[in-house]
């Protein structure tokens, strides 16, 4: 199974494997990673699983659609180009090692 | 045991009060006492993605087990509470199981109203509440070609969508002269009834169903207010739900719309708290008493609670937000239209992406969006922050709404 590695503000680390086809949000849930909210469940309604994917992972991964373009405008913390919603990036085999930080807030 | 937490009921609220109150250094055992069999799960896919096939029952724990057993929460689950003595300080399960508690959380929900109607037995007469309902209206699509939707409320009309969207023969009826009556504006039921007849969805307003005909104890048909006949070989019944009171009734507790608490959510019993759907709580942005059916009100409350479970009071007071999937249209929706005086729409309905702004006098109340989740986002802080706009401005699309809240605070994000 893939590994995902959080990346607290305080610059803690938590690594998490993950099954192929649930999202970095379930992950970091399931696993009780702090920082991620996941109000909504992972439909991208609340934006509440922000996260700044590391900058060499950023390409790797598929581009975010329009919804989650806009949800990302009101994120609590800065929105930063590597901005993305947990729940909608779903993990593939190709994604272990995938390293993602927490913001410093949510809500 | 003088000090053990108990919570009763095992949904998002239950979830998240243990959590809460464990990040809150509440040390004490914890129970969760839950009447369901599986662990706390994600209720709104079921009657999106999961009905659909598309979201799966592995994915639909709001946590793993393992969360549960390493932050000391015990599970007792497919367990009923019969009883609260709230005197001898503890309650007792169905099967006698005597369990004490320090403190008593009642998550303890909403069950389906039903119609009153002759045939409501029916087999193939069905409610979404649960997994287990989701698991058995799944099961029974293959084998259904039409089927009616008694209730035009969200549940009902997400499960009408879906029902189209797997081409079966829908009909909603709804007994009030428009849709989402209790949980949205004319403006935006309006724009969900044209959505779902574009789909070829039969919505009826102003109509009831009268009675359920079957064959062989199966639905057949469903008779309405108005005398016509509706072929279904299902009938998903979504009029609303009614609060599960009747354990703290019993145990002396003050149920008025709900099981009545303050803005920690705590009964008149001090040891004693409510949340979620049950709860009849003082709505801090709604300034009134009221009942909330959400995930967010839920889960917000919970984190009230927990925080004051643990030792640190902490008052709710979260602005209320909704949301609905149905098709490809995206409903969210924050704040609570209850009382508002008046409305502006920004953008265009015909678009398919517009909001509506709703003003209680001149005090900003609620936004409702559709397929504009970045105006529902900054409806959300516009709201948080007591911010109000005109209706002029909101009409304006060229209003930059964002300039109307402080500038965020908070740390700078992480390099």
């Amino acid at each position: 199974m893939p590994r995902i590695v959080f990346i607290q503000p305080d610059g803690q680390q938590v690594e998490v494997t993950a099954s192929v086809g649930t999202s970095v949000m379930q992950a970091a849930v399931h696993n009780n990673v702090r920082g991620i909210d996941a109000d909504c469940g992972g439909c991208c309604s609340c934006a509440t699983c922000h996260i700044y994917v590391e900058d060499a992972f950023v390409a790797r991964l598929p581009a975010p659609d329009g919804m989650e373009d806009e949800m990302l405008t009101g994120t609590a913390a800065e929105r930063l180009p590597t901005s993305r919603l947990g729940c909608q990036i779903s993990i593939t085999d190709d994604m272990d090692g995938l390293t993602v930080r927490v913001p410093d807030r949510q809500v | 045991m003088d000090q053990d937490l108990v919570i009763v009921g095992g949904s998002y609220a239950a979830a998240q009060v243990a959590a809460s109150a464990r990040s809150a250094g509440f040390a004490a055992p914890i129970r969760m006492i839950s009447a369901e069999l599986d662990l706390p799960y994600q209720r709104p896919p079921l009657s999106k993605g999961f009905l659909l096939g598309k979201v799966d029952a592995k994915a639909l724990p709001i946590r793993h087990e393992a969360f549960y057993r390493d932050n000391g929460i015990d599970m007792i689950l497919g367990t009923a509470v019969a009883s609260i003595d709230r005197a001898g300080r503890s309650v007792t399960t169905a099967a006698g199981n005597r369990i004490g508690y320090g403190q008593l959380v009642l998550a303890v929900g909403a069950r389906p109203r039903l119609p009153p109607v002759p045939g409501i037995d029916l087999d193939g007469v069905l409610v979404l509440r649960t997994l287990a309902d989701a698991v058995h209206l799944r099961d029974r699509l293959p084998a259904v070609t039409t089927a009616v939707v008694i209730g035009g409320g969200f549940i009902g009309l997400e499960v009408a969508s879906v029902l189209a969207m797997l081409g079966k023969t829908v009909t909603v009826l709804e007994a009030e002269d428009r849709l989402l009556g209790r949980g949205a504006g004319a403006s935006l039921a309006d724009y969900v009834m044209a959505v779902h007849r574009a789909r070829g969805v039969d919505i009826r307003l102003r109509t009831m169903a009268s009675r359920l005909e079957g064959e062989g104890g199966r639905v057949r048909s469903v008779v309405t207010s108005d005398g016509s006949t509706i072929p279904a070989d299902l009938v998903v019944v979504g009029i609303g739900v009614v609060p599960q009171t009747a354990l703290a009734e019993a145990s002396g507790l003050a149920c008025s719309g709900g099981i009545d608490v303050d803005r920690f959510a705590r009964t008149a019993d001090p040891t004693v708290f409510a949340i979620g759907d049950c709860s009849w709580h003082p709505g801090a942005f709604a300034r009134r008493s009221l009942r909330l059916e959400s995930v967010q009100h839920a889960q917000d409350q919970a984190k009230a609670a927990g925080a004051t479970i643990a030792g640190r009071p902490t008052p709710y007071d979260a602005v209320p937000w909704f949301w609905s999937d149905q098709y490809d249209v995206k409903l969210q929706m924050v704040g609570l239209i209850h009382g508002a005086t008046h409305h502006a729409v920004r953008g265009a309905a015909a678009g398919g992406r517009f909001s509506v702004f709703y003003w209680h006098d001149d005090r900003l109340v609620a936004i409702e969006s559709v397929n504009r989740p970045a105006e529902h986002m900054m409806g959300r802080r516009l709201l948080a922050s007591g911010t109000t706009v005109s209706p002029a401005e909101a009409a304006d699309e060229g209003f930059d709404l964002a300039a109307r809240i402080a500038p965020k605070s908070g740390a700078p994000p992480p390099a």
